[in-house]
């Protein structure tokens, strides 16, 4: 095929004929280019995907860290018999206390308008925690004892530098006066920055610094958890009645497609019909996760389905037969053989599922739940809740300063659940993958 | 013609040293059996006697309908959407068409053995003990492993799982599973096992042994066995039924089939001339 006749001078001595023209050489290159160009379309895309979330998450981090940390500060509380009375300690004038333990690091601060300001430098809460502690401790009426407090969301934001000094007074929330006095107790040591728990561990509040998502995790958790009760048991047997029994005929075909259409339906719609539907025609309570718990499922019911019916229709036919061949009979067949190897499959599914459900905002935001809890005693299946979308909605509508860093942490706490739950998905799938060969 | 085939094997049958061996009366009875998968027919009027406590072989070319035929005996073909079967057929003279008759019931009674060994994902005991829970054969614990234990010395495979009988089914080798597979079909006392070319994902090795496990069997059971191998067949069976095209071309004793064929396609068939 290949001649070895008179090598000319653009080839090597031992190269000639078709494979080692140079002709073939240029096709050549233009393939491995071609190759090369794919390569790298493929590689800019995933960086560009890779790059828009990296901003996102940059962004969320940047402005949402500092809402992580409180700014506290120390002082000594002395709990005066005269304003607490040991048989009903809640009762005691806890306010008088707090501002006492701060007027004494401040002697010079006499006139009442004076001390008024002074006292806004604490937060409104902080005679509170005095209070429980005091509550909690009831040997420590008539002593003195040293305790962080949180300081007022103005102070917070002075100290976490999101308040820059140098602005003309009158444009800024503190007075130069104000932020001596807060200079003057971090010089004396007494200002600490330390993790804020109360992001946790509060419910919500119509003050920045003491605002926290355990409403909201409470609400979204019994939310979840109603989502999950109602749409797991029905998603799988629709399922197993679409893939097992149901004959092959229009009805069938009939109930798949608006099965598949219902999974693209926009969320908002399942809101309008459960606040016409649940709200309105049944009359259930407004704002409770037991309503929201039943407009989510509706939505996760096709996911589920779908799912579920794919993971049936992978499970090997051999296992059927064999089960079949043996003498069982259909429900056996489903029970025994086929539904435990898809189960893995559906538990990756409903997992995706309620990750999905787990952002809903606009479905919840239509039944209402978006009420503003500020205890954690009044959680309830029926009682008005909040969930974490749509908690991170009205913090974002808040006009205080303080509410913008909490926004972008409480979206970074919502992210991180879904990692959470999407990584358990992954793994449960991979774990349990090909079991039966 | 073969029309008359049939009907000098019918008289052979009831003459036949077979009979006279004590192999069996006639276990399995098909009458124009006609087997429709949609608009296609696959089994054109199938009419043949299968003896109890022999081995009874199906051979044929692909396609000729020999599995499509066994997978009529336990109504396997039930669970075939389009699928549609006509004629007669009956085991011990009740005809298992018949609507009254339960079919869950009636696939306990024939055992079937697939052509790629098919074990539960389950431990070995598990697979062993399925069949016998659902269908309520053990009172007890004891008796479940008894009959547990029974099947697999049976099929010869105790010996190799003794000492693993919770290790899942999927972990033996592919003649040990095909083992454990016939061990789970006799687990629940069949009257007659199905084999669809049993030994066909096997090696030589495996092979013999199975072909060593259905000689024994035949002493207790009536064993159907579709093969692609003739000479498998020559080596198992005691009758023989030769397919194509969807109709039974001849059938008769082992012997009779290999060394005197009546019918000029069986002849080809055997001598390699096609299939």
């Amino acid at each position: 095929m290949s001649d070895v006749s008179t090598p000319s001078a653009a080839t090597p001595a031992a190269q000639t004929g078709h494979w080692y023209s140079v002709a073939q050489q240029k096709r050549l290159k233009r393939r491995y280019a071609a190759d090369r160009r794919l390569r790298y379309l493929g590689l800019g895309a995933i960086g560009l995907a890779i790059g828009l979330l990296g901003m996102l998450i940059v962004s969320l981090v940047y402005t949402g860290h500092l809402a992580f940390a409180q700014t506290r500060v120390e002082l000594e509380f002395y709990v005066d018999p005269a304003l607490v009375k040991a048989d009903d300690i809640r009762a005691g004038n806890f306010r008088a206390i707090a501002r006492q333990a701060l007027f004494t690091q401040f002697p010079e601060v006499t006139s009442r308008r004076e001390q008024t300001q002074l006292a806004k430098l604490l937060s409104p809460g902080a005679e509170w925690i005095v209070r429980d502690y005091v509550a909690a401790h009831p040997e420590l009426i008539g002593k003195s004892f040293k305790m962080l407090v949180p300081v007022s969301d103005p102070y917070d934001q002075l100290q976490k530098g999101l308040m820059s000094r140098d602005m003309p007074e009158s444009q800024r929330r503190l007075s130069d006066q104000a932020i001596g006095w807060f200079d003057k107790l971090k010089k004396a040591g007494l200002v600490h920055t330390t993790f804020a728990y109360e992001l946790f561990a509060n419910a919500d509040s119509r003050f920045p610094e003491l605002a926290g998502l355990a409403g909201a995790i409470a609400g979204s958790f019994l939310t979840l958890l109603v989502c999950l009760v109602l749409s797991f048991p029905f998603g799988i047997a629709a399922a197993v009645y679409l893939e097992e029994f149901a004959p092959k005929n229009r009805l069938t075909a009939l109930i798949e497609v608006n099965i598949n259409n219902l999974a693209a339906v926009p969320s908002i719609v399942f809101g309008l019909l459960g606040l016409a539907v649940f709200l309105g025609f049944f009359g259930l309570p407004r704002s409770a996760p037991l309503v929201g718990g039943m407009v989510l499922a509706l939505m996760t019911l096709p996911t589920i389905i779908i799912a579920t019916r794919a993971t049936l229709k992978s499970v090997p036919p051999s296992i059927r037969e064999a089960a079949l061949g043996i003498g069982a009979s259909k429900h056996q067949v489903i029970l025994h053989h086929v539904l435990p190897l898809a189960m893995p499959g559906i538990m990756t599914a409903t997992i995706i599922g309620l990750a999905q459900a787990l952002g809903e905002t606009a479905p919840l935001l239509l039944i209402g739940m978006n009420a503003f809890i500020p205890s954690l005693d009044s959680v309830g299946l029926l009682e008005p809740a909040t969930a974490l979308p749509t908690q991170i909605y009205s913090w974002a509508d808040s006009p205080e300063r303080g509410f913008v860093t909490r926004t972008s942490a409480a979206i970074l706490v919502l992210l991180g659940f879904l990692v959470v739950m999407n990584t358990a998905a992954i793994y449960l799938r991979q774990k349990f993958e090909r079991k039966w060969s | 013609m073969n029309e008359q085939v049939h009907t000098a094997n019918l008289k052979t049958i009831a003459q036949s040293p077979l009979v006279a061996r004590g192999i069996g009366n006639v276990k399995v009875r098909a009458r124009n059996v006609n087997v429709f998968y949609g608009e296609k027919q696959a089994l054109k009027n199938v009419s043949v006697d299968i003896p109890a406590r022999a081995v009874t072989a199906f051979i044929g070319p692909s396609g000729c309908g020999k599995s499509t035929f066994l997978r009529c005996i336990n109504r396997m073909n039930d669970t075939i959407p389009g699928a549609r079967v006509s004629g007669e057929i009956t085991i011990d003279n009740q005809d298992i068409y018949d609507p009254s008759l339960d079919v869950v019931q009636l696939r306990a009674r024939v055992g079937m053995v697939f052509q790629k060994p098919n074990p539960f994902p389950k431990s070995i005991y598990e697979n062993v003990a399925y069949g016998p829970r659902i269908h309520g054969l053990a009172q007890n614990r004891a008796e479940l492993d008894e009959i547990v234990l029974s099947s697999l010395e049976k099929a010869g495979l105790l010996k190799e799982v003794k000492d693993r009988l919770h290790e899942p089914g999927t972990s033996l080798s592919g003649g040990q599973q095909q083992r454990l597979c016939i061990a789970r079909a006799i687990a629940v006392s069949p009257e007659v096992i199905l084999m669809d070319e049993p030994c066909s994902a096997l090696d030589p090795i495996a092979t013999a042994k199975i072909e060593e496990l259905i000689d024994e069997l035949r002493e207790n059971y009536c064993i159907i066995i579709v093969t692609h191998s003739m000479q498998q067949a020559a080596r198992v069976s005691q009758r023989t039924a030769f397919f194509h095209l969807g109709e039974l071309i001849e059938e008769g004793d082992t012997d009779e089939i290999f060394t005197n064929p009546k019918d000029r396609r069986t002849q080809d068939y055997i001598t390699g001339r096609f299939g």
